[in-house]
C-alpha cells in the first residue's frame, strides 16, 4: 500500500535531505499549487476530506475557507504549525519532523499559499531538540533553494517560516492558548469567537494546524483528490499514523489507511499482547480519550466510528491496558498529568482536577471510600463540556468516566479491600 | 549583565517577531542555555532590553515549566512520568535514579552533578520508559541501561 507520509523515511533514522526529498517528488506539490489560484488549492483540500490530525478532526479545507481573502483582507496573515506534541501516549509528529522535515515545510508553504499567509511559525515543543535541529537545517535548505522567501520559485508569492521554541505546558496545544504563548504571554485560552481564522495572532487572520495534517496537504495537490480519498477505507481521506504503546509485543508507529480496524493494528502490527498478559482496554487516541474495551476491537480507527464506539480517534496513538496493570493507577497517572497541566484560568478545571487526582491517589493508597466513588462520578459531570472555559477539562475526564464504567469492579475492590490489589 | 553572545542571540531571534513581548520566552530560554537558569538579575537585564516589566517576565517564567528560576546542577535529567512510561515501569526507573544519586525529583545532588526533574510525555512511548539528559533522549530504559547512561555524565 502507499505511504505518502512515511514512505520516504530512511532506514537509518536520519532526516531526509533536500536532494533526497526532491528525488522522490518533493516540492512538486508546491510547484503545482503555485500554478493554481489559492481558492483552487483550498477547494482541492476541501474535496479531499482531509480532517485535522491533532485530535479534534475538524475539516481542514472548511477551516481555511473562514479566512478573509482578497485585497481587503487584513495582513499579515499567519499560518502556524502546531508541533507541540504533548498528548501522553502520542509520538507521531516527532517522527515526521525528525525523519522528513521538508514534508512539513512543503505542506506549510502550500497551506499558506491557499490562505495567502505572509508568515509561518512552527510552534515546537521545547523538549524536541532533535526536531529543532532537523527543521532548522531543512528551513535553511528550503530558503537557499528559493522554496521560501521573497519570490518563491519566481511565482511572486512571498512566505517565510520561523521556528518557535516553546517552554512547556500541555495547554499550549489548545490553539488559542498557543497563540498567547507565541505572543510571549502566559498560555491561557482565549474566548471564542472571534475564531483565530478571523482574529488570531496579533489580531490577524491565523490558521493553526497539526503537523501531520500539514504533511498531507501538498500530496493532495500533487496526486489529486481521488488518489487521496482512495488511500482511506472511509469517507475521510488519506492515511493515518497509528501508534501503539503499552505491554504489546511490538510497540510502534505505522502509516495505514484511515479506518484500519483497531484489532488489525493491535494484533497484526503490534503483535498482540505480551505472553501471559490479557488485553483489558485501550485509550484509542491519547490520554484525553475514553477507554474502549474488548467489545470494541473491531472498530475502524476513523473519526466517526471511534466516536460511535464512545470515544475519540484523538491522535490515533493507542495506549493499551493489560490485566496486570491497575486501571485505577493508570487513571490516577492520567489525572495527575491533567491536574498538573491545567492552566489555572477557570476554577472548575484547576480545582476539580486536583480534587479528582487526590481521590484517585487515596484509592491507590487504600483510603478511598464509597463516597469518593460518587464524587468521581460527579466530577465527570461537573467538568463536562459547557462547564469549563475550554476543552481541556472535558478531555481530562474522558478516561475517568469510561474507566468508572468499564472497570467499576476494580474501583470497588480498591475501596472494599483498602488497598490497591496490584501493588504488592 | 547579559553577555555579548546572549545579546547577539536575542537580537537575531527578535527579527522573527513583530514586537519585543513575543521574545519574552525565547530570551529567557537563551539566557538559560548559557547559565542553566534565569536569575532575578537576568530578569532585570531582560526587562531593560525588551522594555517589559520584571513582573510580566516573571509571570511568564513561572507559567512555563521549562523555564527554570532556580539554579541547576551540571546536568539536568528529566524522567517521563506520563502514562505509557508509567505502564512500562517508569516509577521503578525514577526510584532507581533517585536512590543512585541520593536525591529526589526537583532537587540537585549535593555535588552539583545532577538536577532531577519529572517531565511529561517525551513522545517516545513505543520505547518506554524514557528520560532525557541535557536534551538527549534515552529510551527502553531498564535498571542496567539507566546505570550505564548516568555514568556517562560526570
Amino acid at each position: 500500500m502507499e505511504k505518502p507520509l512515511t514512505g520516504n523515511f530512511r532506514a537509518d533514522g536520519e532526516a531526509v535531505s533536500l536532494s533526497e526529498y526532491e528525488r522522490s517528488g518533493g516540492y512538486q506539490g508546491l510547484r503545482k499549487a503555485l500554478l493554481l489560484t489559492p481558492a483552487e488549492v483550498t477547494e482541492l483540500v476541501k474535496k479531499s476530506n482531509l480532517r485535522g490530525r491533532g485530535g479534534a478532526g475538524f475539516a481542514t479545507g472548511m477551516k481555511w475557507s473562514f479566512v478573509p481573502m482578497g485585497k481587503d483582507a487584513p495582513h499579515p496573515k499567519y499560518l502556524v504549525a502546531n508541533a507541540d506534541e504533548m498528548e501522553p501516549g502520542t509520538f507521531k509528529d516527532r517522527a515526521l519532523m525528525e525523519r522528513d522535515p521538508h514534508q512539513l515545510i512543503e505542506g506549510m508553504i502550500v497551506a499558506a499559499y491557499a490562505i495567502e499567509a505572509d508568515i509561518g511559525y512552527i510552534f515546537l515543543r521545547g523538549e524536541y531538540e532533535r526536531s529543532y535541529e532537523c527543521l532548522a537545517r531543512a528551513l535553511a535548505e528550503a530558503q537557499a533553494s528559493n522554496y521560501l522567501g521573497h519570490n518563491i520559485l519566481g511565482s511572486g508569492y512571498r512566505f517565510e517560516i520561523h521556528l518557535h521554541n516553546s517552554a512547556g505546558r500541555y495547554i499550549c496545544g489548545e490553539e488559542t492558548a498557543l497563540l498567547n504563548a507565541l505572543e510571549g504571554k502566559r498560555a491561557h485560552p482565549r474566548t471564542k469567537p472571534p475564531f483565530p481564522q478571523v482574529s488570531g495572532l496579533w489580531g490577524k487572520p491565523t490558521i493553526v494546524q497539526n503537523v501531520e495534517t500539514l504533511c498531507n496537504v501538498h500530496h493532495i495537490v500533487r496526486q489529486g483528490v481521488d488518489w487521496f480519498r482512495g488511500l482511506s477505507k472511509t469517507a475521510d481521506g488519506g492515511t493515518k499514523l497509528y501508534g501503539v504503546s503499552g505491554k504489546v509485543k511490538r510497540p510502534g508507529l505505522w502509516e495505514l489507511p484511515m479506518g484500519t480496524p483497531m484489532r488489525e493494528i493491535l494484533e497484526d502490527h503490534a503483535g498482540g499482547m505480551r505472553d501471559g498478559l490479557r488485553f483489558r482496554g485501550v485509550l484509542p487516541g491519547g490520554a484525553s480519550t475514553d477507554f474502549l474495551v474488548e467489545d470494541h476491537l473491531d472498530t475502524p480507527m476513523d473519526y466517526d466510528s471511534v466516536q460511535k464506539a464512545g470515544s475519540r480517534l484523538g491522535t490515533g496513538t493507542m495506549v493499551v491496558l493489560d490485566d496486570q496493570t491497575c486501571p485505577v493507577g493508570m487513571v490516577w497517572n492520567l489525572e495527575h498529568f491533567f491536574a498538573q497541566e491545567s492552566c489555572g484560568w477557570c476554577t472548575p478545571c484547576w480545582s476539580g482536577l486536583a480534587w479528582t487526582e487526590k481521590i484517585l491517589w487515596a484509592m491507590e493508597q487504600g483510603t478511598g471510600s464509597t463516597r469518593d466513588l460518587e464524587t468521581l462520578k460527579f466530577q465527570t459531570k461537573f467538568l463536562a463540556p459547557g462547564n469549563t472555559f475550554c476543552a481541556f477539562a472535558p478531555g481530562a475526564v474522558e478516561p475517568l468516566q469510561s474507566a468508572l464504567k468499564y472497570f467499576a469492579e476494580d474501583f470497588r475492590r480498591h475501596v472494599d479491600e483498602h488497598r490497591c490489589p496490584w501493588r504488592r | 549583565m547579559l553577555t555579548a553572545e546572549e545579546r547577539r542571540e536575542i537580537e537575531i531571534k527578535l527579527a522573527d517577531y513583530p514586537n519585543k513581548q513575543a521574545m519574552s520566552i525565547e530570551s529567557m530560554l537563551i539566557v538559560q542555555r548559557h547559565r542553566g537558569w534565569v536569575s532575578d538579575e537576568s530578569l532585570g537585564d531582560l526587562s531593560e532590553l525588551l522594555g517589559l516589566s520584571v513582573a510580566d517576565l516573571d509571570g511568564v517564567a513561572t507559567f512555563y515549566n521549562l523555564i527554570r528560576r532556580r539554579p541547576v546542577g551540571r546536568h539536568v535529567a528529566m524522567v517521563c512520568d506520563s502514562v505509557s512510561c508509567w505502564i512500562m515501569g517508569g516509577e521503578r526507573i525514577r526510584d532507581r535514579l533517585c536512590s543512585r544519586l541520593d536525591t529526589t525529583l526537583g532537587e540537585t545532588t549535593a555535588d552539583g552533578r545532577f538536577t532531577l526533574l519529572p517531565i511529561v510525555c517525551l513522545g517516545a512511548c513505543d520505547h518506554a520508559p524514557a528520560m532525557m539528559i541535557d536534551g538527549k533522549l534515552y529510551e527502553d530504559l531498564d535498571e542496567q541501561r539507566l546505570d550505564e547512561v548516568v555514568a556517562r555524565y560526570k
